[in-house]
């Protein structure tokens, strides 16, 4: 069973994000979407820095079968990107939640955060 | 609900995701893919693949009859239990099927591609008109590849353990692409990994058992997913991807299983395909090579590979298959390459992953062959 986080906002493409202390969001996939990909085999990382509007295309993610788009969940600009990923991209497969985040977005609209998903209702999407 | 194999439950049992594949509920993959490929490539995997088509042969022109329906030669199928590969083509030399033939003692069996099954058998039942040759479907037959560098072991080990000892040792001294018939069975060194192993035909109702035994000795369930990677990694092709009725088996690198010799053997295609040949020596037909992307990334079916050549042409070639290779850990893939004019040659490649050019090297198809890397 994927594990779906209550702390989290997700997207009904898959993404989760978490609003931090200092009101940058982190975000990445969730169990789900990395279960239905299976071995995650390269990520083309965001750019760092650049300013996305949401559901923009930010990044690519793929699998050994498959490759997946992966959007912008809110609007605003890549101010980090998990670097590690790519010389280690099956993080994301063993941990989606924490060392698998893809990158950190400083919001330039709150007010879009509350359009997103909480746990159960996402959950209920992928059953 | 698809058709089912008799390991269905099996694959259930052994958590296998299950997908639809050419109408039959197969195991796409177990737990990892990634995993399920290395266990291949070091130890022994078993693939069930009864969804293919196994066609028995018999009555007493079948050797003719299969001279005149195959691309390659059964006539040079020595001993019973010997394995050809072929293409049978139809008249425009276009590719039907690949498939494998077996002589035994008994006529030959053929094995063809589960996608495949209706037109092959509408195309053999045609074209066996005037012989007396009969064709027998052998749905009741269950097929498990055991591949790896212990399959053929682990399978001695289990022959042995249910006292047929003198079977073990016939099997051991196998040669590849060579079987041997006992009662219901049948146990060739064929497989489409580019390992050691060999494909097991028996009766349904002891298919599971075997697949038991084969487990609890270390042997493990591989899914369709590995079985693209392993075959690609090995270089072989797929029928539907790498070729089909539209292509000329010489663009599809089959031109080594074309007997050419004797040169009055005649066979379905062979008319257009003598007239390809001469096409193709003079570099005027597209080649099936393979990709190398150094890069990180993954190759896939469909890309466009754009080629600059020595006079400085550019030509597009497409990808017909691509994957990431587990073993080298990076992209491969097979495609079609077009000619150049006159003596020009590929000076270089790129393939276009959303739209940016990656650099990627030929070589002759084939990446990994006994867990090995093959190419330079």
């Amino acid at each position: 069973m994927s594990d779906f986080p209550d702390d989290l906002k997700y997207a009904a493409t898959h993404e989760w994000l978490r609003l931090e202390e200092d009101g940058t969001v982190t975000m990445g996939i969730s169990d789900h979407a990395q279960e239905l990909l299976g071995d995650i085999v390269f990520i083309e990382l965001p750019e760092e820095g650049k300013v996305v509007d949401a559901k923009q295309e930010i990044s690519v993610v793929e699998s050994v079968k498959a490759a997946s788009d992966i959007y912008a969940p809110i609007s605003g600009e890549i101010i980090a990107v998990n670097e590690d990923l790519a010389d280690a991209p099956e993080t994301v497969n063993s941990a989606p939640y924490t060392d698998g985040w893809i990158c950190r977005i400083l919001p330039s609209n709150p007010a879009e955060l509350e359009e997103l998903l909480d746990a159960d209702t996402y959950a209920g999407m992928c059953e | 609900m698809g058709k089912r194999t008799a390991l269905y439950t099996k694959h259930v049992d052994a958590g296998a995701r299950l997908v639809d594949f050419g109408g039959w509920d197969m195991p796409i993959q177990y737990d990892s893919l990634i995993n399920e490929h290395h266990a291949v490539r070091q130890h022994a995997g078993v693939f069930d693949v009864s969804h293919m088509t196994i066609v028995d042969v018999k009555g007493s022109q079948a050797e003719n009859w299969l001279r005149y329906l195959l691309a390659n030669d059964v006539a040079r199928l020595k001993e019973n239990g010997d394995a050809l590969y072929s293409g049978m083509l139809n008249e425009q030399a276009g590719v039907i099927d690949d498939l494998i033939v077996y002589r035994m003692a008994w006529g030959f069996r053929l094995v063809v591609n589960c996608g495949t099954r209706e037109k092959d058998l509408a195309w053999m039942n045609k074209q066996v008109a005037g012989y007396d040759v009969e064709l027998t479907e052998r749905p009741d037959l269950a097929i498990l590849a055991v591949q790896g560098p212990a399959a053929l072991n682990i399978v001695m080990d289990l022959l042995n353990s249910k006292g047929a000892s003198a079977e073990a040792v016939q099997i051991g001294s196998l040669k590849n692409f060579s079987g041997a018939e006992f009662g219901s069975w049948f146990i060739a060194r064929t497989g489409y990994t580019g390992e050691n192993g060999v494909e097991i035909m028996l009766p349904d109702s002891e298919a599971p058992g075997i697949w038991d035994e084969l487990l609890a000795a270390g042997v493990k369930p591989i899914g369709l997913g590995a079985r693209d990677t392993l075959r690609l990694e090995a270089g072989m092709n797929l029928y539907g991807h790498d070729m089909d009725e539209t292509v000329s088996p010489l663009s599809a690198n089959m031109g080594w299983t074309i007997a050419w010799e004797p040169a009055d053997r005649d066979f379905v295609g062979r008319a257009v395909l003598e007239n390809q040949r001469e096409a193709f020596k003079r570099g005027e037909l597209p080649k099936l090579s393979g990709l190398i992307m150094e890069d990180r990334g993954v190759l896939r079916e469909g890309l466009r590979v754009q080629c600059t050549f020595s006079d400085g042409s550019v030509k597009d070639g497409i990808i017909t298959s691509g994957t990431f290779s587990p073993t080298l850990k990076h992209g491969i893939a097979l495609a079609r390459i077009p000619s150049g004019s006159q003596d020009a040659v590929v000076d270089r490649c790129e393939v276009d992953i959303r739209g940016k050019l990656i650099p990627v090297r030929l070589v002759k198809p084939g990446f990994v062959r006994l867990g090995k890397k093959v190419f330079v």
